[in-house]
Formats: structure tokens, sequence, C-alpha cells
């Protein structure tokens, strides 16, 4: 049925922090692994082992780089892209067959592989390019988010999460209720602020980005902060020394200017 | 978007189909009796094979064809699916009003009804297909006023010029009725016309709401600094198409002049009966090269995590 059910129990998801994601792709390739072996079918690949690779996977880590106006330096953020888990998915209401669905009980979204069709209206529906299409078995595939392992009695308790989270070695992915305001997530979002991706398109995302956090304006702020002058002797003598090697340098230009049209010619 | 040629064909052969069928419905509610059965059953005949080649091709486009029938499930939720029950609830409608109208049946008092009935139908249909594009707010180049306009104006002006050549072979359009037809191809092409040059308009004058800095949540100084995959995947295949931006100029020219030699022909054809033959033609091609167009420029804001930096 790919009518939204009105509230769902819980609303697992994955909380990601920007800050301490080191993009080693770990999260991505686990996930890759799992679900290659996992209760819900292999993930293909085509020419695997060629030069034209090609095929799903859940989990995409992408590398922006970020300048803020007003800074002198930038910052490179490591940012996985996977399914958000939206509270009103546009991916599943679009979906002519049923079989894109989101689990009232814990608001999972998930396609069943057995009556999809691969119209790919959902991919087209998704703005987060959350749903990718798989050209051998001919169906949509997503992030399930790890749903064979985290109730998975058979599994060691601590194993119990999804592959990518299980996987992260900087602690950078968190998994957990985000309907729960005393769950774990739910604080850590609350207390680094954490945001919704693209809240404009109004499908309110289940998971949440943590924002890399504040820095010192290091470069320029470095310079500009020399320490204050205390008159001592030894003070005294840099500043000579500066003077003098500053004017021998002045005097003396390695690259005299009357030199570079014979270089150049 | 990638543009499928299954969903082109689709779209611009059930279009025309049901812009047939629906003029068809209207015919017979205005006059009645059609004046010869065999033009009502080829007319009709028409009708449907157009409708039934498109729907058929449209399965092309699916991974998994044998399960088509399960996309008459949703209709509750999602376009796609009440476009497909729209689509087969209108052939029953379509064969008893073809069986009224060409006197198979002889119940001349409910032609008015049936005939209004399937133009309703056939509209209702067509305007489904709009709305699955309409709907779908990730891509602003199809989620506008201009979508369904499109559908449904490009559906009966191609009808239109279809049943201008079949009246001509079963010798109505060298009737009276024949200026009237022409008339109705006229400003409908005209409509054609105008709103496509709206739309490109506004297309080309609009300013890309959707940011990089939105989507990653990363503020307005972010750029792409590290792909994260070397080959490409079915997100840059499906939603990075190019090359319809690349020469949408020069092939809106084309869908213009297509449009334009069909208004012309049609203009003179109650003077010279057989140009209602090219006219036909060049409303076809005019709407392939707007569906075309219509897919391979329009732009998905998945796109903007690959490195675009406005949709």
């Amino acid at each position: 049925m790919t009518s939204l059910p009105a509230t769902t129990h819980k609303k697992l998801g994955l909380v990601i922090d920007l800050d301490t994601c080191v993009g080693c792709q770990a999260c991505a390739t686990s996930c890759k692994e799992w679900n290659a072996q996992g209760d819900s079918g292999p993930l293909t690949d085509t020419d695997p082992q060629g030069s034209d690779i090609s095929g799903p996977w859940f989990n995409r880590i992408h590398g922006y780089e970020v300048h803020q106006e007003g800074r002198s330096d930038s910052r490179v953020v490591n940012f996985p892209r996977s399914c958000l888990h939206c509270e009103t998915p546009a991916c599943v209401t679009v979906c002519p067959t049923g079989a894109s669905y989101k689990r009232a009980s814990d608001g999972i979204v998930l396609v069943n592989p057995e009556t999809c069709i691969g119209c790919k209206l959902c991919s087209w529906a998704c703005p987060y390019g959350a749903r990718e299409y798989d050209y051998t078995q001919g169906v949509m595939k997503k992030c399930t988010l790890c749903v064979d392992r985290i109730y998975n009695e058979n599994l060691v308790e601590e194993d119990r999460v999804p592959a990518c989270v299980r996987a992260c070695p900087t602690g950078a992915r968190h998994f957990g209720d985000l309907g729960d305001e005393t769950s774990a997530v739910s604080q850590l979002v609350k207390e680094r602020g954490g945001f919704d991706l693209f809240p404009e398109m109004g499908y309110k995302p289940t998971n949440k980005y943590l924002p890399p956090r504040a820095r010192k304006e290091s470069y320029a702020a470095g310079v500009a902060a020399l320490p204050k002058s205390d008159g001592s002797v030894m003070e005294k003598l840099f500043v000579w020394a500066d003077k003098l090697l500053t004017a021998s340098k002045a005097s003396a230009p390695v690259n005299p200017p009357d030199n570079s049209d014979k270089l150049e010619g | 978007m990638n543009p499928a040629y299954s969903v082109i064909f689709f779209t611009v052969s059930s279009g025309a189909g049901y812009g047939l069928l629906a003029l068809l419905g209207l015919v017979g509610n205005a006059h009645g009796k059609a004046s010869s059965p065999g033009f009502a059953i080829v007319a009709i005949a028409v009708a449907l094979i157009l409708i039934t080649a498109g729907l058929l091709s449209s399965t092309a486009h699916l991974g998994r064809p044998e399960r088509a029938w399960r996309a008459f499930s949703q209709w509750r939720s999602s376009w796609l699916s009440r476009e497909g029950v729209a689509a087969v609830a209108t052939y029953p409608v379509a064969l008893v009003y073809g069986a009224l109208w060409s006197g198979f049946i002889d119940l001349p008092q409910w032609i008015g009804l049936l005939g209004l009935l399937t133009a309703a139908m056939c509209a209702v249909t067509v305007f489904c297909t709009g709305m699955i594009y309409r709907s779908l707010k990730t891509i602003p180049a199809w989620s506008n006023r201009f979508t369904i306009p499109a559908y449904l104006l490009f559906g009966l002006a191609t009808g239109s010029g279809l049943l201008n050549a079949i009246s001509f072979i079963f010798g109505r359009f060298q009737t009276d009725a024949g200026k009237f037809m022409a008339f109705l191809t006229l400003i409908l092409t005209f409509g054609a016309i105008v709103l496509k040059w709206l739309y490109w308009r506004w297309l080309r004058n609009r300013t890309a709401q959707h940011t990089m800095g939105q989507a990653t949540g990363l503020g307005e100084g972010v750029r792409q600094w590290e792909v994260p995959h070397t080959a490409t995947n079915f997100i840059m295949k499906e939603m990075g198409y190019s090359v319809g931006r690349a020469h949408a100029r020069r092939l809106q020219q084309l869908c213009m002049l297509l449009l334009d030699i069909a208004f012309f022909t049609c203009l003179l054809a109650p003077k010279f009966d057989w140009l209602v033959f090219p006219s036909a033609l060049c409303l076809l091609a005019a709407a392939w090269v707007e569906r075309w167009l219509f897919f391979a420029q329009a732009e998905h804001v998945a796109q903007l995590f690959y490195g675009k930096e406005r949709v």
C-alpha cells in the first residue's frame, strides 16, 4: 500500500556527523558487502572486474569544499548520502504497484523486489538521489536501514545496527529512534544542531546531519595575532636582525628584472 | 532527464489516440449517428490502435513488464496508477460508444451521452498522464502550470489532424464539415504554438531556486570537491542527461517550424484538401520533438549532489 501511515511507532534513522566523517568509504563498502549477501538479495554489479563497472549502491560518499564568506580558508566536508527514510516520502506515494512502502512500526521505507515493476518513477520523485535502479534485476533498490540486521536475533547484540554504522571507524554514524526525544540520537541532534537535507522539498527526512564544528580563523588570524612587544634585549636583537636581512634582500634582488627578456628570448 | 523512447512514443501515440477519440465522441454528441458505419469503425479503430500501441510501448520502459498489471492497484495515491486505471476504463466506454455511433447497436438516444462520456474519459486519462509529471517537485521544468495544458493540447491537436486525414479518406473533409474541422485544427495548433512559446520563454528566464547549498545543507559557499564514484551510476545516467540541453534551442525552433507548417497547410486545406496529410504528419512530428525536449531539457534536483550548482 503506497498510502503513507498516519504515524509510525518509531522513527528509526541515522544521524551522520559531518565533522568527524573522514570519507574513508568504509560505510559504503560495508553496506555493499552486507547487502550483496543479506536477505534482500544481491546488489548486482555489471562488469565488476572491468573498467566500466556499474551497479546500485545504497550509500555514496561525496566530498564538498565549503568556503564560508569572510574567511580566508575553506574546508573539505565528507558527505555520505543515502536514503533518509522521510516521514512523508513522495517516492512511496508515486509508486503504482504498492512495492514501495513505509512501515508503520518503525518508519523504514522499503521496496518489495517481488512486486516492483521497475518503472523508475520513485527515483524521479526522490530529491536525494537515494534510489538506484538495478539494471540486471529490473527493479529499484534502496537502503533498507539494514532491516535484516537490526532485528536479527542470530547476530550478537552489538551487530544489530546497520552495517554502515557498525563499520564507521570514527563514530560518525549513529543509529536510533529519532521519534523518541530521550534517545541518544535525538539528544545528539539537539546538542549539535542537527539539520535536514533539502527541507524546502517538504518530505521531512528522518535522518539528520550534524554540521561541521566551527573552526578558529586559523591561518589569517594566526598571522595577524603577533605576540606583543616586551622590550627585552633578545627581542631587540631579533628586530635588528630582521631589518638587516630585509635590507640586504632588497639591495640584492634574486631575479634582476633586466634578465627576464633574455631568458624569454 | 533521460528521454526514454518508449515513454515518448507512448505519450505521443496515446495522446493522439485519446485526442482523436475525444473528438469522435464530441462529433457523435453534436450530430448523432455517424454518416457511414465504415467511417465510424475505422476512426474509432485508429484511435484505439494508437492508444493500445502507446500503452504497450510504455511497458517497454519497465524493468519487469510481466508485472505491469500490478500498476492498477495504487490509484489512491499514485497518478501513474490512476492513469493506468483511467486508460483501461476508457476501453469499454469507447467500444460501447463506437457500437452506438456506427449504428451497430441501434439505440441512437444513447449516442450523445456515451459520446460525452468517451470524451471525458479521454480527458481524464491524459490529465492523469500530465499529473505524473506535474506532481514531481524534484523537476522544476515539469512541476509548473504549463505541463497539463501541453499534454491536453498536443493530444487534441494531433487527434484533430488525424481526424482531418481520416475524414478526407472517407470523403467527409471535402464537404462543408471540412471547413469546421480545419478551423478546429488551426485553433488547437495555434494554441500549441503559443503555449510552447510561453513555456520555453519561462524555462529560459526562470531563476533556478534550488541550490547545492540547500541540498547539502552546507550553505552557499559549497562546491563539489571529490566525486563519490569514478564510473557513472543510475542517478547520473537517468537525471544527468545533457545532450538535449545542448541542442535545445535548435530543436525548439524545429518544433515551432513543424507547428507552423501544420498551421499553414491546414489553413489551405479547405482549398487543397490533400494538404490534410502533411498537416497531420507535421503535427505528429512536432509532438514527438516537443515530448523529447520535455524530457531531455528537464533537470532533476538530485544533480545538485553531483556538482550542478543550481536547478
